[in-house]
């Protein structure tokens, strides 16, 4: 089974849930920027949880099926049935066109995309050129290996599910490893004020614009490790959500950290949205993950 | 087989709600090692680790461990028996186009700078900015010379470059500001080889004129 890339869209990748364990040789985690939306995707069409997808980013693009396939498209609206299986005949095209909310959204098809892996991941990190559909985001005329896919079975998530998976525009975050050296002021003002996300947001970080925060040591310190959803806040003062494909490690102070149920969120953040933050405590933080993937686990997702 | 004696003075701190940084203050080759020491427990829960100069970020499930448990499982940190180190000869022909400039800028001739270059034995403190990008220390202070103004917005795999205090050579091709004095054939880090990365942390590295 193939799938032809008619239009590859605005920057579309192949993406699983990446590929954590190969810090120690500087190898990102990289895979889905919205994790959930790709992860209840591939339940729809009967895919383990970690199948590889098409993750596309603002305008969806135009994708052939030779010999059909059964899909799903979840993530940011984009105009067509979401969240539900859908049947595609043999010899149709699937037209994605731009996102009006969000900024991506997943194609899951039934079987896989069938990629080499690298460090036991699809996923594609465009700044090395490894992983993915030849370590590059799709182009026109690219053929698509798919893998065998189940029979086709009318499923959609339930909307109570998807309330609940609402993107965030208000982060949660815990304090972060440099938190205690702003001053209280940079404190006040990062907690106070909406951001923008500007143009320069991508699947290694997303720069904001807003009220500057002057930072620590002028914004530099001894390089060291650095966490999914850091927060680094660098000479000129403008925070940068360090992201999927982001660097293992970084020399910027990190005032706070997007905790780990709220990353998704960042996936679905488009320039020019606002965002704010709200402090909470790790050990809460910690809960809330443990609850969403007990709900996840509960059978009460699809219907 | 040797005692860690520089680990004793390390703390915790949180990384985010599902990370844990260990700080060891200084800058220790040892950090290195630990690490190494680190990826082969197989502790229950962790999922990741991010070495640096002087700290490792455990990036950890949640649902399986949390902060305190691995702080507890980790007082052992201080008595972490370490192997000798392995070392790495790398070939490289110092023929990169920013020898010239180095040359004039610290006022030397440019097989002075490969000489300056190819004497020390360095450490690798960590890899990170991409796959296989290993952190050299050991620079010698009289090559200390400011990073680009200008980053390239490509600079060939196997580039060898210097940039403040530290040396190293870029795996494939990428943006990067770092002043070129050459090239190796090696080659750094392959996705179909195991190990992947010639390189680990706590190696030791030779450059080898050609």
């Amino acid at each position: 089974m193939t799938i032809q890339v008619l239009s590859p869209g605005m920057f579309t990748t192949v993406q699983d849930l990446g590929r954590p364990g190969y810090g120690l040789v500087g190898v990102s985690r990289s895979g889905a920027a919205d994790a959930i939306a790709l992860r209840l995707g591939n339940r729809l069409v009967g895919n383990p949880e970690n199948a590889a997808a098409l993750e596309m980013t603002l305008l969806g693009g135009t994708y052939k099926f030779p010999d059909g396939a059964t899909v799903a498209i979840t993530g940011a609206e984009c105009g067509l049935p979401m969240w539900q299986s859908l049947g595609v005949n043999a010899g149709d095209t699937l037209k994605i066109g731009g996102m009006q909310v969000g900024a991506r959204c997943y194609l899951c098809i039934s079987g896989g995309i069938d990629v080499p892996l690298f460090a036991g991941s699809a996923s594609t990190h465009v700044l090395s050129g490894l992983g993915g559909f030849e370590g590059r985001a799709l182009r026109k005329g690219d053929l698509l290996k798919v893998g065998r896919g189940g029979t086709f079975l009318n499923r959609s998530v339930r909307p109570e599910v998807l309330s609940r998976f609402d993107p965030r525009k208000t982060l949660r975050v815990t304090a972060g490893p440099q938190a205690e050296l702003f001053t209280a002021d940079a404190l006040d003002n990062f907690y106070a004020k909406a951001y923008r996300v500007s143009d320069d947001a991508n699947r290694m970080g997303l720069r904001l614009t807003g009220a500057r925060i002057e930072a620590p040591f002028g914004g530099q310190m001894i390089t060291e490790g650095v966490s999914l959803g850091a927060i680094q806040i660098p000479t000129s003062g403008d925070p940068i959500i360090l992201f999927v494909d982001q660097q293992t490690t970084g020399g910027y102070p990190k005032i706070a950290n997007v905790i780990t149920v709220d990353l998704p969120s960042i996936g679905q953040l488009r320039p020019r949205d606002e965002v704010r933050f709200e402090l909470v405590d790790a050990a809460l933080a910690q809960v809330l993950v443990r609850e969403q993937e007990a709900f996840l686990m509960s059978g009460e997702i699809l219907s | 087989m040797a005692c860690l004696q520089a680990s004793p003075n390390y703390q915790f701190r949180y990384g985010s709600d599902q990370s844990l940084l260990i700080d060891f203050g200084t800058t220790t080759g040892k950090v290195a090692q630990v690490a190494q020491w680190l990826g082969k427990q197989r502790i229950s829960g962790v999922v990741n680790l991010h070495p640096a100069y002087s700290s490792i970020l455990i990036v950890f499930d949640p649902c399986i461990t949390s902060h305190s448990a691995l702080e507890s499982l980790l007082q052992v940190i201080g008595e972490v028996a370490v192997t000798a180190p392995r070392l790495v000869t790398i070939p490289v022909h110092y023929d990169g186009p920013d020898l010239p400039d180095v040359a004039q800028w610290h006022a030397v001739s440019e097989q002075q700078i490969i000489d300056w270059h190819a004497a020390p034995t360095y450490e690798v403190s960590f890899l990170g900015f991409v796959p296989g990008f290993a952190y050299l220390t050991g620079l010698p202070l009289q090559l200390s010379t400011p990073r680009l103004e200008i980053p390239r917005k490509s600079v060939p795999g196997g580039s060898v470059g210097i940039a403040g205090n530290q040396t190293g050579v870029y795996p494939f091709a990428t943006p990067g500001g770092w002043r070129l004095l050459g090239r190796t054939p090696m080659t750094m880090f392959s996705p179909d080889r195991d190990p992947m990365s010639l390189l680990e942390p706590g190696d030791l590295v030779r450059f080898l004129p050609l």
